[in-house]
């Protein structure tokens, strides 16, 4: 289930992933695949979208991307992405004013639904990209996540 | 002043001229239009929210500017005074002109005397409940927080008056900031089996799952009334997050299409949201998401006369906004007929505290309740010679006395005072007493915090504070005013972009440089560390900088130069 995330985040969230692995239906076994190491350090999004074989991919209506508006904290935040399309095999989080885009990345099996939820950090207000592998192709949805200093309300 | 003294006045203005159309027998007979209308279909729904804790009854001016951009350029909330009273078709009556618009307040407010006060607002409960029975009373939150008393009592106060009051149901904003134990605590004691808490939208922080019940069926006359919560989505930002630590919120339009449906599914014939997203995020929730009849609103303390009717891919729901500091009671009547809402009439009624007796148990509760704290609260600080009010875009003359008395105490360059919507209002002349101070600043976190920022700070936090009021999307605004400023001035573009809508920062008429340190005094930081800082409570250095000036002059206003907004009716020409 859990292939690659950044280091950080499986610190974080292994445990819990782990434990709703442990009630899920098919319970895939767990297998490291490489690194992707040029992706995890790109620095703009065509270099990220290249480490990793995803040229010019498409916004679908198909992937999902459930997330706050307003970040209630910019170092835990929330995402959770859902994709309809057909043999969906990797699902990866991207934060485009993050200094390293690619957040999480996600390899989905045949027996797994395709829909996966994690934590990442924000520095500041960005778009959040999702990005689906489904089919051999690649397609996103997009949504603005706002990171603000907080205060002053009501 | 009693009813007859009251309208003595009133008859007295006539002949002065100060309210040309106001005479004795014309108020007695608006006194009777405005609260006996009659009742209409079979299912009523009563709403109160944002009062902040004003118990008795108060002054309360609204806003001369509240800007909409964007989608919401020139729409209800967004519109004010002489626009106002056009937009809203408000007769020529100056009593319910001086009720929704600022137009003349001191005018005015002197002839029809003061608002709201729970004893005044229980006594028109029960002669509108008389006409409807079966109502429920919807309270939209922020009832616990605003006022000494109700911070001292860490809202016990509030929790005994909507009690007495007869609140059914309620949501929660700054209810929060006394700790998520504390909202727990009422929520299973004092509450139980009296009030229920709902808010679809507040789920624990580690598996989500809800904390209060989404939704309550209600039964009213045979007919079955879903009620769901819609908590302030953005409480763990706007105000401390150690607060509500285990508890996430959010706007959550997934998880509230689910409540409807599930709602509906059970069996609802009528579903309703009590709101506290402010009246952008509900017209666009409204337009959003499906099945819901009715959304009432609180937390942008818009007391707006009529609603705003939301089309979307089913339906139309009925949006409305109810005003704030007790001031303002709303009745929805709903004809429900064959498992549906056939139609609807409205009314925000005014709560004239002068054509309103008191309700003695009511009355009798509030006393009891100040009386441990009655002669701090009353401690005449000084004498105020002008209009002193909070409510605006970006400052007001109280807003400004706090800021001027920041600068002056902590021997600041530049000073900020949070863009709070909720604080009374005082009349020229009148005394400012401690009471006055903490309607304006009576939080959990109150303390003064003086702070090396570089300009780009400065610059940094300016932006963020505009954008949480001007975003173009209201999904990623959070309510409340710009963050109020002492000592420097700047401009703003509220059409522009993140990030681009402040410019030409000055100090004493020299620029602002972003890497030169500057000492800013502050209140109300939501960062925890500041909890243990040390920092003195906000009202006791006011407090102490009136006793020294024992009068205080008009402020001079310090407000932003304003670019493309000429002509937005948001904002008093």
């Amino acid at each position: 289930m859990l292939n690659q995330t950044s280091r950080r985040q499986l610190l974080k969230n292994g445990g819990l992933l782990g434990l709703i692995a442990t009630f899920g239906a098919a319970i895939p076994r767990l297998a490291y695949a490489a690194w992707n190491k040029a992706a995890f350090e790109g620095k703009t999004l065509p270099d990220t979208y290249k480490a990793m074989g995803a040229d010019g991919p498409k916004e679908s209506g198909e992937v999902q991307l459930i997330a706050s508006d307003i970040a209630e904290n910019g170092a835990v935040v929330p995402l959770q992405c859902v994709s309809k399309l057909p043999n969906t095999t990797q699902i990866a989080f991207l934060v485009e004013k993050n200094p390293n885009m690619l957040a999480a990345s996600f390899d989905i099996g045949p027996d797994m639904v395709a829909d996966v939820t994690t934590r990442i950090k924000m520095g500041q207000t960005s778009n959040v990209i999702a990005l689906v592998k489904a089919d051999g192709k690649f397609y996103t949805a997009t949504k603005e996540i706002k990171v603000t200093l907080g205060g002053c309300g009501g | 002043m009693n009813r007859r003294e009251f309208l003595n006045v009133l008859a007295a203005a006539g002949v002065s001229g100060l309210a040309p159309t106001a005479s004795f027998a014309q108020a007695e007979k608006n006194a009777g239009k405005i609260y006996d209308a009659p009742a209409f279909g079979n299912v009523s729904l009563l709403h109160i929210t944002d009062c902040h804790a004003q118990l008795l009854p108060i002054y309360f001016r609204e806003p001369n500017v509240n800007l909409g951009v964007a989608g919401m350029a020139g729409k209800a909330p967004h519109i004010v005074g002489q626009n106002f009273l056009k937009h809203f078709e408000i007769p020529a009556d100056p009593m319910l002109a001086h009720a929704f618009t600022y137009l003349d307040f001191e005018r005015y407010a002197g002839v029809y005397g003061k608002v709201g006060g729970f004893a005044h607002l229980a006594t028109l409960v029960k002669r509108i409940k008389a006409q409807r029975p079966g109502a429920l009373l919807l309270d939209g939150g922020d009832t616990w927080q605003g006022s000494g008393v109700a911070l001292w009592t860490k809202g016990q106060d509030m929790v005994d008056a909507a009690k007495a009051l007869g609140v059914d149901l309620m949501t929660l904003h700054w209810e929060c900031t006394y700790g998520q134990e504390r909202v727990e605590e009422v929520s299973k004691g004092d509450f139980a089996g009296k009030i229920e808490i709902v808010a679809q939208n507040i789920k624990t922080a580690d598996f989500g799952d809800a904390v209060f019940k989404p939704y309550s069926m209600r039964n009213v006359n045979g007919v079955k009334v879903a009620i769901i919560g819609q908590a302030f989505p953005y409480t763990p930002i706007a105000n401390p997050r150690y607060m509500v630590a285990d508890w996430t919120f959010g706007i959550q339009e997934d998880n509230m299409q689910k409540t409807v449906d599930a709602a509906r599914g059970d069996g609802a014939q009528v579903v309703v949201i009590i709101s506290h997203n402010g009246m952008d995020v509900d017209l666009k929730m409204a337009s959003r998401i499906t099945g819901v009849d009715a959304i009432f609103g609180g937390h942008t303390h818009d007391g707006m006369p009529r609603p705003t009717v939301v089309a979307n891919k089913s339906g139309k729901t009925i949006v409305m906004n109810a005003g704030s500091n007790g001031k303002f009671l709303g009745v929805l009547d709903l004809d429900v007929k064959n498992g549906k809402v056939a139609d609807f009439r409205y009314k925000l009624l005014p709560v004239f505290a002068n054509l309103l007796p008191a309700d003695p148990t009511m009355q009798a509760l509030i006393d009891k309740a100040r009386a441990p704290f009655k002669s701090k609260l009353d401690e005449k600080l000084a004498i105020s010679e002008g209009l002193l009010y909070r409510r605006g875009n970006f400052n007001g003359s109280f807003d400004q006395l706090i800021l001027d008395a920041l600068i002056e105490e902590k021997n600041a360059e530049i000073s900020f005072s949070p863009g709070f919507r909720w604080g009374t209002t005082i009349l020229p002349g009148e005394a400012i007493t401690m009471e006055n101070v903490l309607d304006q600043t009576a939080i959990t976190y109150p303390y003064v915090t003086l702070t090396e920022m570089k300009g780009s700070q400065i610059k940094e936090i300016l932006e963020d504070v505009c954008d949480n009021l001007f975003n173009p999307d209201p999904y990623y605004q959070q309510g409340g005013d710009m963050v109020r400023v002492g000592g420097m001035n700047y401009s703003c573009d509220p059409t522009a972009t993140m990030g681009s809508r402040i410019d030409n920062m000055t100090l004493k008429g020299k620029a602002i440089e972003a890497n030169k340190t500057y000492k800013v005094a502050g209140w109300a930081p939501v960062a925890e560390a500041a909890k243990d800082a040390g920092g003195e409570p906000i009202w006791d250095l006011v407090a102490r900088n009136l006793r020294a000036k024992k009068t205080v002059k008009t402020p001079d206003l310090n407000l932003p130069k304003l670019k493309n907004v000429d002509g937005n009716p948001g904002m008093a020409a």
